[in-house]
């Protein structure tokens, strides 16, 4: 019963934790699906969307604005922030790169990501900042079933719980808006979508917006857990395995292989670290993610691929 | 002098559409249309015809600037539309001036539905749902295959299912004029058809003017009023359809018909010295 209890906790934990992997693949994943680009730069959006937030919340709250509308007013700052992020990227970036091949653009997410990390620090500072958005203690739960119950952080309750609105929410966005559907549209043909008349360069932006916006989202909860800093920038890599496992172009690919990135590791690290020395949980999302593409090299979730012969 | 006279004599509508030597180049280097110079009068069906590599998806991507993504631009000339010159519009704003382009190849998006595809067409609009729902009725209409077939994946449906859910695609957005790049690739002969059928029934009904690259020669010039002839990025010949379709050079080359050492219009010198944008 106690290994069980054990078991459980760490399950739970592993998985609430990797609800935040989820996060940060969602972003790549919107803008890979969109336009064919993959992202480096996706957890210097987290870096720049957490500083943004936390700056501005410290400098309204030491001038004595309330805290409620600090929030809100630190979030809209937060939200603004990304979305000229994503236009320069769109103008500068993107427009004058447009048909080239794949892994230049790649290669461009690359520079933004040091542009990003360079201009976040430098506009906001390279402290540690730290953030108190959500309550971080712990609960304890079934304590009757199981001797001690099983701890569960509430941060992590709560990053799942915003992790699941956010979900639910780009899929309504997605199914039942007409931005929505054009960008559909343009993730399955760009010529197609531009030949019916949808401004590519409009939905490109939307897509960025949309990632930055998932960005901001994530900063709240990782900063919440670890503060602020630069090492944000880090989860870029974390996410890599996660979208390996779920498939790069499937949003439930990218919530379902963080689940399994973030409960793989803990209980990893928990049950196979004693045998085997510890220190598992930092290269066992590679290995998982090196056996799905031995195995299923498009991911869980991969595009279908139709093809008509 | 009766009253009739100056009405035979004024000068017959203009073209709404109207290319003036056009030139087009791809990647700064290459020179893909050299001076094109076309017509397509209000409501008409005009076929631009040619071998491989002529031109003609160039031309039509050109209008619509799509090439502007493929790293192509239009380089001297001039396009009007609707009277306006129109080179160097976004395709978005051509879509929304009422010129559309149908692409070669289908382009349906494959991981969304039939209606979806067709809905996708209606983004530029801005008259309310009612007049959409409308319009996919009436699309419905031209096509009832795609009415069975509304909720399957475009991806899954047949080629010529998917070339009416490009053209019907294509008219939700309420065009004056449709750019259609062929239409017959790929398909059985019965279907294309009734494919060109339903263009002309679109044509009359709806008076969208249609410019149709085609290099099923024979099928085009049966509905088109009007043929321009490009060879390697040039207009070597124009005409009324009737006349194209019994012109002996257009049946050698283009019909298979005769036979001979020439090939080509390249092999006729007058062909090759005809300058269009002096005449």
């Amino acid at each position: 019963m106690v290994v069980f209890g054990q078991f459980l906790e760490v399950l739970i934990g592993g998985l609430l934790a990797g609800v935040l992997y989820s996060l940060v693949a969602l972003g790549f994943v919107l803008i890979f699906k969109a336009s064919g680009v993959f992202n480096f730069a996706q957890g210097a959006m987290v870096l720049v969307a957490g500083l943004a937030l936390v700056r501005s919340l410290d400098f309204m709250v030491a001038r004595g604005v309330p805290t409620w509308a600090a929030i809100v007013l630190g979030l809209l700052f937060a939200a603004t922030v990304m979305a000229i992020t994503a236009a320069l990227v769109q103008r500068l970036v993107l427009g004058p790169l447009v048909n080239q091949d794949g892994l230049s653009l790649f290669m461009a997410t690359i520079g933004i990501t040091f542009i990003l990390e360079g201009a976040g620090q430098m506009i906001f500072g390279s402290d540690v900042y730290p953030l108190s958005l959500f309550p971080t203690d712990a609960w304890f739960m079934f304590e009757n079933a199981f001797p001690g119950g099983i701890l569960v952080n509430k941060l992590d309750v709560w990053g799942g719980l915003i992790a699941g609105a956010l979900v639910a929410g780009l899929a309504v966005f997605f199914q039942r808006t007409k931005t929505g559907r054009a960008l559909r549209a343009v993730a399955d043909d760009h010529a197609a979508a531009e030949s019916v008349g949808i401004p590519i360069t409009w939905i490109w932006f939307v897509v960025w917006l949309v990632a930055g916006l998932v960005a901001l989202v994530a900063a709240t909860v990782w900063g919440t857990k670890l503060g602020v800093q630069f090492s944000i920038t880090f989860l870029a890599l974390k996410a890599l395995p996660v979208l390996i496992i779920g498939g790069f172009t499937s949003v439930p690919g990218a919530i379902v292989g963080g689940l399994i990135v973030g409960a793989g590791e803990k209980l990893a690290e928990a049950f196979l670290g004693q045998h085997i020395g510890g220190g598992i949980e930092y290269w066992f999302a590679y290995v998982l993610a090196l056996a799905v593409l031995l195995v299923r090299p498009q991911g869980l979730f991969g595009e279908r691929l139709i093809e008509r012969i | 002098m009766n009253a009739v006279a100056p009405a035979a004599q004024s000068a017959p509508t203009p073209p709404i559409l109207s290319l003036k030597n056009i030139e087009v180049i791809y990647d700064h280097v290459i020179l893909v249309l050299k001076g094109v110079s076309l017509d397509v009068a209000e409501g008409g069906i005009v076929a631009l015809l040619g071998a491989n590599g002529a031109g003609k998806s160039t031309t039509l991507k050109a209008i619509s600037n799509l090439l502007h993504s493929e790293r192509g631009e239009v380089t001297k000339g001039a396009i009007n539309f609707k009277g306006e010159r129109v080179d160097g519009q976004t395709p978005n704003s051509m879509v929304r001036r009422g010129c559309v382009h149908v692409m070669e190849g289908r382009h349906c998006f494959g991981h969304l539905t039939v209606e979806d595809n067709l809905m996708t067409g209606a983004y530029t609009r801005r008259d309310g749902g009612a007049a959409i729902r409308q319009d996919l009725e009436m699309i419905y209409g031209y096509f009832p295959r795609l009415k069975e077939r509304r909720q399957s994946l475009a991806g899954y449906i047949s080629g010529g299912e998917q070339q009416m859910t490009a053209i019907g695609r294509a008219l939700m957005s309420r065009p004056r004029m449709m750019l259609l790049d062929e239409p017959s690739m790929g398909l059985a002969p019965q279907l294309v058809e009734q494919i060109f059928e339903i263009t002309k029934r679109i044509n009359e009904e709806q008076g969208v003017s249609v410019l149709l690259a085609e290099q099923n020669t024979n099928m085009a010039l049966k509905y088109a009023n009007y043929g321009y002839i490009l060879e390697t990025g040039r207009v070597v010949l124009d005409g009324e359809a009737k006349a194209l379709r019994e012109n002996a050079d257009v049946a050698e080359f283009y019909l298979g018909v005769g036979g001979g050492e020439r090939e080509s219009f390249r092999d006729v010198k007058h062909y090759k010295r005809r300058k269009r944008w002096l005449a």
